[in-house]
C-alpha cells in the first residue's frame, strides 16, 4: 500500500541528518559555533517526524500498517529495476523510534561530553551521518537500499572509531573494524546476488511477500537455496553485530568516544544483524539449518561475551563484551523463529535503553575521573557522582534481570522462549542462556563493585565530579527506559504490533509472572552477583591486575579472538605472500598484511617491466601483437 | 603465383644492380680521401656554421626540408586533378581551391612566424 | 566505389561529383573549421591579443559543434551513411560525438586556464636556456595550444563516426598528431614532459603501422575497406581465413594501444605524467572515448559475423588490462600515474561491454564512458590544483593530509576516487552495474567475476589515497590549492555529473540505450 500523509514524507528521516552532516562537513569551520546545535536540531528533527508517522501508523488498521514509499528508479536496465524504495511498517517504525530517540539524547550528550575537543563539529557531522545511514538501513524496501545504509553506517562507524585518529591504537581499531566488517559485507552482497538470480528480484515486496499474511516468492524456495541465503545473510550479520567468529573488532571499537560506544556499538548499529535476520525471515523459515545456526552462533557468542566480560578491566570492554552477550541473546531469540522474533526485537529496543544508558554514564565516570577507563583505579565512586551512580545503577539491574525491570521482562522470555523449542537443541539453547544470565550478573556486578563501591584507588590528581547537566539529564530519560521499557514492550502489546510483520507463533504465548525457567534465572543471576561481591564488594580490589586463572587471561584476551583471527585468516595470508615474494628477498612495506601485500609485491615486480624506455615498450606491444596474431590463428585455423 | 614472377625479377635486379654498383665502387674507384670530400655536402660549400665537433649540422636544414617536402607534396594531388579537371566539374574545382587554401592557411602561418627566415 | 572507379577510367565520361551531406557531418566540419581559423589567428594576431581571441574561438566551435549534434540526435532521424559511405550518423556516433565535445568543452576550461599555467611559454627554447626563462618571465604561454585541440578533436570526432578503415585511419592521424605535440608542452618539468611526447610519437606511429597493415590485409581478404562490405564478405566465409584473422589481430592492436590495453599499455602512464594535465585530461577523456568509438564500430559492423573468432583473444585482453591495471596502480606513488593506471584497468572494464557485443553491451559502454569521462576530467582537474613551488605537487607523499588543509578539493578528489572505485551513489558504479551486467547477459560470466575482483583491488588503492588525504599529518610545507575559476568550473562540472548520473543516472541511460536501438549504421 501506497503511504500517506507524514509516512510519504517518510524521506524526511533520511534526508534530515544527511543534510545535517553535509553542512557541517562542507560548511568547515565556519559552522564551528553552531555545528553541534545543528546536528542535535536534525536529529530531533527526525525524531519528531519518526513519531508523527507511528502515531499515523497507529491510526490504521493492523492490516494496513505496511506502508511503501517509492521516490524514484534507482537502476533501470533491461529486467533489473531497483527502486529508492522505503519501508514503512511496525518493525522499521519501532527501529526509526529507537535510532532517532536514543540517538537524539546521545546527541544531547555529546555537546556536554566532547565541549573540550576541537573537532566537535566533525564529530556531530559524522553522528549525522550515521542516524542517516542507520534510517536508510531500516527504512530500505529493498535489499540494495539496505545495502546502501549498510555500507553507511559501516563507513559511519569506521570515522567515529577512528575519530581520534592521532592516537595509532584509535586509527587501528578503527580499520580493524572496517576490514572485519568487509568479510561480513562479502557474505550479504552474495545473499543479494543469490537472491536476484533465484528470484529475479531483490525488493521485500516481491521476495518477503506483503507483510505475513502474503507470502513472497521466499516461500517458494528450496531448502538447500534457503539455506545458501540464509547463511550468506548470517555471515553479514555477523560482521556488523560482532557475532562469533567475526567478533573481534566490536571491543576494539572502544578507542572511539563514548558517546559512539552507547549509540553505534551498542544501541543501534551493532543491532542491524538482528533486524537483517528478523526483516529476512520467511527466508530463514525455508531453512531449520540455517535457523539452527543462527540459535547456535547467538549461543555460543552470548556465552563468549560474557566471559570476556568478566575478564577486562577496562570499563568500557567490559561493557562491550556485554553487548556482544547481549545482541548474541538477540540472535538466539531470532534463530527461534516465531516464537522468538518479538523477543529479540523487544529485547534490543530495551537493550538500547539500558545499555546506552550504561554506556554513557561509563562515559559520564570517565569525564569525571580524567578519560581514565581502568576500573582498577575507580572505586567509591558512588558519593562523588550521585545522578551517574542512580542511572547507572537502574542500568545495571535492568540488564541483569533484576524482576520487573526491562531486561527482565525481555531477557526470561529469550531463555524459555529457548525452552520451548523442541528437541535437544532447545534444552542445550535455554541451558546455555540460562547460564549466560548467571555470567551477565556476576560481570556487570563487578563492574558496579569495582566503580561505585569499595575505597578510593584512583591517583592523588583525580578529582571526581558529577557530569554537566547536559549530560546526566540524557542519563535519567535512558534510565526510565531502562525501568520501564521491557515492561511496556511485553505487556503493552509489542507482539500484536509486530505480528503483521513477523506472523503469529505456532504456540500462543501467554506472558507470566513466574515461570520455572524465570525462577532459575533469578536465582543464578543473585548466585552471579553474590560471588562477585565476595570477590570485589567484600574485600579490597587490588590496584593492579592478578596473574588470574586460565579463564580469566583467556578472557582478557579477548578468547584468543585476535590469536584466532591470526592463525586462520592473516598468517596463511602472509604465508601466501612470502611465497609470492620470497625470491625478491624484502618484504613489501613490512609486510602490511596478506592478501594485500601480496598484491603489493606482484604490483612492484610488474612495475620493473615498465622500464621508461620505448624501446622496451615497442618490443612489449610487438610481443603482444604475435600473442594476439597466434591466438586467433590458432583457435580458429588449427 | 605467375602474376608476381615479373615482381620478384625486378626485385632481384634491383637489389642486384645496387649491391653490384657499390662492390664494384668499392673495388675499382680510386681512394684519395682529402677534406673536402668528408664535408656533409660535397658540393664544396661548408655548411655554415662548422659542425661542432664534425658531425651535427644545424637544425634549419632539417626545416627546410621538411617544408620543401610538405608543400611538394601537395603537387601529387593537383596532378591528377590537373589531368581530369573538366570532367570533374564545379565540385573537383571548389574541392581544389578550398584544398589549396588550407595549404596557404599552413604557408601563411609558417610565413607569419618567421620560419621561413634563415637566422 | 568499384563503380565509380570504371566509370572514371572510361575516357571522356563525366565523374559524377560525390554527394556530400554537409547538415551531418557538421559537427566535424565547424570543429575543424575553428582549427583552420585558429591558425590564421597565430599567423595574423598580434602576439597580446592571441590568447583573448583563440579562447572564445574554441569555446564557441566546440559549443557549436556541440548544439548541432543536439539538434542532429533531436530530429532523430540520422541513421544514414554520409559523404559516399565515408562516415555513418547515427545515434551511437551522435552520443559519442556529443560526449567528446562536452567532455573537450571542460578540458578547454582546465587548458584556456591561465592561472595554473600548465603550458611551456615557448616550446622551441630550450629546457633551462635563457631563452626559456625569457619567455616564461615576459608570461605569456603558447596560444598554439588551441588549434592543436580543435585539430586533435576533429580526428577524434572522426574516427568513431568511420564507416571505411582508410577514413578511419585519417582520422586517428588527425586525433593523433596534434596530441603528440600537446604532450611536449608542459611549463614544468619539461624534459620529463618532452621525453613523454617523443615516445607516444614513436609508439604512436609504431601502432599506426600494425593498424596500416592490419587494413591492408583486411582489403586483400574483403576486397573493400568499407566495414560493411568486410562484414558481408566474412559472412560468405569466403577467402583466405588467414587474411582475415591477422587482419582483426592487427587492426584490433592499432585500436587497443589508443585505449591502453594491456600489453599496449606502456606508454599511457609515462604519457600521463609527463604531458600537461590539462592535455591528460583531454587523453583520459576524449581520446578514450573516441578511440571505443572506434573500436565498437569496427567489431559491431565489420566483425559482427566473427564473434567466435575475436572473442577469446579479446577475452584474455580484457581479463590481463583489468587485472594488470589494477595491481600495477597499487604500487604508484605519483598521482598522475596512478590514474593512469586507473585509466587502463577502466579500459578492461570497458572492453567487456565491446565483447558482450549485443545492443545492452553498446548502450552499456556509451554510458560507462560518458561517466567516466566526466569523472576523470574532474579528478585530473583536480590535480592541477595542488601546487607546490616546483608547479603541480604530483608525488603522492605531498598529498599526505590535504583533507586538513583543504577539506573542500580533498573531499571532491576523495569522491571521484570513490567513482572510480564504482562505489553506489556515483556515476562508477552505475557504469560498471551496467556493462557487467550486460557481459553476465552474454555469456560472458568469468570475464565479471575478473571485474569484479579487480574492482575490489583497485578500491584498495583509491582509498589509500583517501585515507593518505585524510588520516595522515600534513608535511610542513606541503602544497597550496589554488584554484582558478575555469578550474573551478571543471571540477564542478565533473562533480555534477559524477553526482547526478550515480543518483539520477535514468535519463542518460535511457539516452545511451536509445542511441543503441538501431545500433551502428554501415
Amino acid at each position: 500500500m501506497k503511504a500517506e500523509g507524514i509516512q510519504a514524507a517518510s524521506w524526511l528521516l533520511v534526508a534530515l541528518p544527511l543534510a545535517g552532516a553535509a553542512i557541517l562537513l562542507i560548511g568547515g569551520k565556519r559552522t564551528d559555533k553552531w555545528g553541534h546545535l545543528l546536528g542535535v536540531a536534525m536529529s530531533v528533527a527526525s525524531f519528531g517526524v519518526g513519531a508523527a508517522m507511528f502515531v499515523q501508523m497507529l491510526g490504521y488498521g493492523a492490516e494496513e500498517r505496511r506502508r511503501t514509499v517509492h521516490l524514484w528508479d534507482f537502476i533501470d536496465v533491461g529486467s533489473f529495476t531497483v527502486g529508492m524504495d522505503l519501508l514503512v511498517d511496525p518493525l522499521s517504525i519501532s527501529f526509526v523510534l529507537l535510532i532517532t530517540g536514543v540517538g537524539s539524547l546521545i546527541h544531547i550528550y555529546s555537546i556536554g561530553y566532547m565541549s573540550h575537543d576541537p573537532d566537535r563539529r566533525r564529530f556531530f557531522a559524522y553522528l549525522n551521518l550515521f542516524v542517516a545511514a542507520m534510517l536508510l538501513l531500516v527504512l530500505g524496501g529493498n535489499y540494495l537500499i539496505l545495502f546502501l545504509g549498510w555500507e553507511g553506517v559501516g563507513l559511519a562507524s569506521y570515522l567515529l572509531i577512528g575519530f581520534w585518529q592521532h592516537k595509532p591504537t584509535a586509527a587501528t581499531a578503527a580499520k580493524k573494524a572496517f576490514v572485519v566488517n568487509r568479510v561480513g559485507d562479502i557474505g550479504l552482497v552474495l545473499a543479494i546476488s543469490l537472491m536476484f538470480a533465484t528470484f529475479g528480484s531483490i525488493g521485500f515486496d516481491q521476495v518477503l511477500g506483503e507483510g505475513a499474511e502474503h507470502a513472497g516468492l521466499a516461500s517458494q524456495l528450496s531448502t538447500g537455496t534457503a539455506t545458501a541465503i540464509g547463511l550468506l545473510l548470517l555471515l553479514g550479520a555477523c560482521g556488523k553485530s560482532a557475532q562469533l567468529p567475526l567478533q573481534s573488532w566490536l571491543l576494539d571499537a572502544m578507542e572511539g568516544p563514548t558517546p559512539v560506544s552507547a549509540l553505534i556499538h551498542a544501541a543501534t548499529m551493532v543491532t542491524a544483524g538482528v533486524y537483517l535476520i528478523v526483516r529476512s525471515a520467511p527466508i530463514f523459515e525455508m531453512s531449520d539449518t540455517a535457523q539452527l545456526v543462527v540459535t547456535i552462533v547467538g549461543a555460543a557468542t552470548l556465552l563468549a561475551g560474557a566471559i570476556i566480560g568478566c575478564g577486562k578491566d577496562d570499563i568500557k570492554k567490559a561493557l562491550a563484551g556485554s553487548t556482544m552477550s547481549q545482541i548474541g541473546y538477540m540472535h538466539l531469540a531470532a534463530g527461534l523463529g516465531r516464537t522468538g522474533y518479538v523477543f529479540a526485537i523487544a529485547h534490543l529496543i530495551a537493550h538500547g535503553f539500558f545499555k546506552a544508558g550504561l554506556f554513557l554514564g561509563a562515559g559520564s565516570v570517565m569525564h569525571g575521573m580524567n578519560d581514565d577507563v581502568n576500573m582498577r583505579r575507580f572505586g567509591g565512586v558512588r558519593g562523588f557522582m550521585m545522578i551517574t551512580y542512580a542511572t547507572f545503577g537502574l542500568g545495571y539491574l535492568a540488564i541483569i534481570g533484576f524482576p520487573f525491570l526491562s531486561g527482565w521482562f525481555t531477557k526470561d522470555g529469550i531463555i524459555e522462549a529457548a525452552y520451548a523449542k523442541e528437541g535437544t537443541s532447545g534444552i542445550i539453547l535455554g541451558s546455555c542462556a540460562l547460564i549466560g544470565a548467571g555470567i551477565t550478573a556476576y560481570y556487570m556486578s563487578r563492574v558496579m563493585f569495582m566503580t561505585f563501591f569499595g575505597e578510593k584507588r584512583w591517583a592523588d590528581d583525580v578529582h571526581p565530579h558529577e557530569s554537566p547537566k547536559v549530560m546526566t539529564v540524557p542519563l535519567m530519560v535512558l534510565a526510565i527506559g531502562s525501568v520501564f521499557a521491557g515492561g511496556f514492550l511485553v505487556l503493552g502489546g509489542f507482539a500484536e504490533f509486530l505480528e503483521p510483520v513477523v506472523g503469529k507463533p505456532e504456540h500462543e504465548h501467554h506472558f507470566a509472572w513466574l515461570t520455572a525457567p524465570g525462577a532459575a534465572t533469578f536465582v543464578l543471576m543473585l548466585i552471579g552477583a553474590g560471588i562477585a561481591w565476595r570477590q570485589y564488594g567484600a574485600r579490597p580490589v587490588p590496584r593492579e591486575q592478578p596473574a588470574g586463572s586460565f579463564l580469566t587471561v583467556a578472557a582478557r584476551k579477548d578468547l584468543y579472538g585476535d590469536a584466532l583471527n591470526e592463525s586462520l585468516l592473516m598468517r596463511p595470508g602472509q604465508w601466501l605472500t612470502r611465497l609470492a615474494v620470497w625470491f625478491d628477498g624484502r618484504g613489501v612495506d613490512g609486510a602490511v598484511n596478506g592478501v594485500a601485500a601480496g598484491i603489493g609485491g606482484t604490483s612492484g615486480r610488474i612495475r620493473r617491466i615498465q622500464t621508461g624506455f620505448a624501446r622496451s615498450y615497442a618490443l612489449s606491444m610487438v610481443f603482444g601483437a604475435a600473442v594476439i596474431v597466434a591466438a586467433l590463428l590458432v583457435v580458429n585455423v588449427a | 603465383m605467375d602474376l608476381y614472377v615479373p615482381i620478384i625479377v625486378l626485385g632481384v635486379l634491383a637489389f642486384a644492380f645496387a649491391a653490384g654498383s657499390v662492390a664494384m665502387a668499392a673495388v675499382t674507384g680510386p681512394k684519395r680521401w682529402n677534406r673536402a670530400k668528408l664535408e656533409a655536402y660535397e658540393c664544396g660549400i661548408e655548411p655554415t656554421p662548422q659542425p661542432v665537433g664534425g658531425g651535427r649540422f644545424p637544425i634549419k636544414y632539417y626545416l627546410t626540408a621538411m617544408l620543401f617536402i610538405v608543400f611538394d607534396i601537395e603537387i601529387i594531388f593537383l596532378y591528377p586533378w590537373a589531368v581530369a579537371f573538366d570532367r570533374l566539374g564545379i565540385f573537383g574545382l571548389v574541392e581544389m581551391v578550398l584544398f589549396i587554401l588550407t595549404v596557404l592557411v599552413a604557408y601563411a602561418y609558417i610565413w607569419r612566424r618567421g620560419g621561413l627566415e634563415w637566422d | 566505389m568499384t563503380s565509380h572507379v570504371s566509370a572514371a577510367l572510361a575516357p571522356g565520361g563525366d565523374i559524377p561529383a560525390p554527394h556530400i551531406e554537409y547538415g551531418q557531418i557538421m559537427p566535424i566540419l565547424l570543429v575543424l573549421g575553428v582549427a583552420v581559423a585558429g591558425v590564421l589567428v597565430e599567423a595574423f594576431v598580434g602576439r597580446t591579443w592571441r590568447y583573448t581571441v583563440q579562447v572564445p574561438l574554441a569555446f564557441l566551435g566546440l559549443a557549436g559543434g556541440f548544439a548541432w549534434t543536439i539538434v542532429l540526435g533531436l530530429r532523430d532521424e540520422t541513421h544514414a551513411v554520409a559523404a559516399e559511405g565515408a562516415l555513418g550518423v547515427d545515434g551511437p556516433t551522435l552520443f559519442l560525438q556529443g560526449t567528446i565535445l562536452i567532455l573537450a568543452l571542460v578540458s578547454l576550461l582546465l587548458i584556456a586556464d591561465r592561472g595554473t599555467g600548465s603550458f611551456a611559454a615557448q616550446a622551441a627554447a630550450l629546457p633551462g636556456s635563457e631563452a626559456e626563462q625569457r619567455t616564461t618571465a615576459a608570461g605569456i604561454i603558447q596560444t598554439e595550444v588551441f588549434p592543436l585541440l580543435m585539430f586533435a578533436v576533429g580526428g577524434m570526432l572522426i574516427f568513431p563516426a568511420s564507416n571505411d578503415l582508410l577514413t578511419m585511419f585519417v582520422g586517428l592521424e588527425v586525433m593523433s598528431l596534434p596530441l603528440y605535440l600537446l604532450c611536449g608542452l608542459a611549463r614544468r618539468r619539461r624534459l620529463l614532459s618532452q621525453e613523454a611526447a617523443v615516445k607516444y610519437f614513436l609508439l604512436g606511429s609504431f601502432s599506426s603501422a600494425f593498424f596500416l597493415y592490419g587494413i591492408a590485409l583486411l582489403y586483400g581478404y574483403a576486397g573493400s575497406v568499407k566495414l560493411g562490405d568486410i562484414a558481408a564478405e566474412a559472412g560468405r566465409d569466403a577467402g583466405s581465413e588467414t587474411l582475415l584473422l591477422g587482419g582483426i589481430a592487427l587492426l584490433a592492436l592499432g585500436l587497443l594501444f589508443k585505449l591502453g590495453a594491456v600489453p599496449f599499455h606502456m606508454w599511457k602512464p609515462d604519457v600521463y605524467q609527463g604531458a600537461p594535465t590539462p592535455i591528460t585530461a583531454l587523453m583520459a577523456s576524449c581520446t578514450l572515448v573516441s578511440a571505443f568509438g572506434a573500436m565498437l564500430r569496427v567489431f559491431f559492423v565489420a566483425f559482427e559475423n566473427l564473434t567466435w573468432e575475436w572473442r577469446p583473444a579479446m577475452w584474455g585482453v580484457s581479463i590481463i588490462t583489468m587485472i594488470a591495471g589494477a595491481v600495477i596502480a597499487i604500487t604508484q606513488t605519483d598521482i598522475k600515474r596512478m590514474l593512469a593506471y586507473s585509466s587502463i584497468a577502466h579500459a578492461g572494464f570497458l572492453l567487456t561491454g565491446v565483447i558482450a557485443t549485443s545492443r545492452e553491451g553498446l548502450s552499456s559502454t556509451l554510458f560507462y564512458l560518458a561517466a567516466y569521462g566526466f569523472t576523470t576530467v574532474g579528478a585530473f582537474a583536480v590535480v592541477t590544483t595542488v601546487r607546490d613551488a616546483g608547479g603541480e605537487a604530483g608525488h603522492l607523499s605531498r598529498w599526505a593530509g590535504l583533507g586538513k588543509r583543504s577539506p573542500l578539493i580533498a573531499g571532491v578528489f576523495a569522491f571521484f576516487l570513490l567513482a572510480f572505485a564504482g562505489i553506489p551513489l556515483t556515476s562508477g558504479f552505475t557504469g560498471k552495474f551496467a556493462v557487467f551486467k550486460a557481459a553476465v547477459e552474454a555469456d560472458a560470466t568469468p570475464l565479471v567475476v575478473v571485474g569484479v575482483i579487480s574492482s575490489a583491488i583497485a578500491a584498495f588503492f583509491y582509498v589509500r589515497v583517501i585515507v593518505v588525504m585524510f588520516f595522515s599529518e600534513p608535511e610542513a610545507d606541503g602544497p597550496t590549492v589554488v584554484v582558478s575559476p575555469a578550474t573551478a568550473a571543471a571540477v564542478v562540472l565533473g562533480l555534477a555529473a559524477t553526482v547526478v548520473l550515480g543518483v539520477l543516472p535514468q535519463p542518460v541511460l535511457d539516452l545511451a540505450g536509445h542511441a543503441a536501438t538501431q545500433m551502428f549504421v554501415r
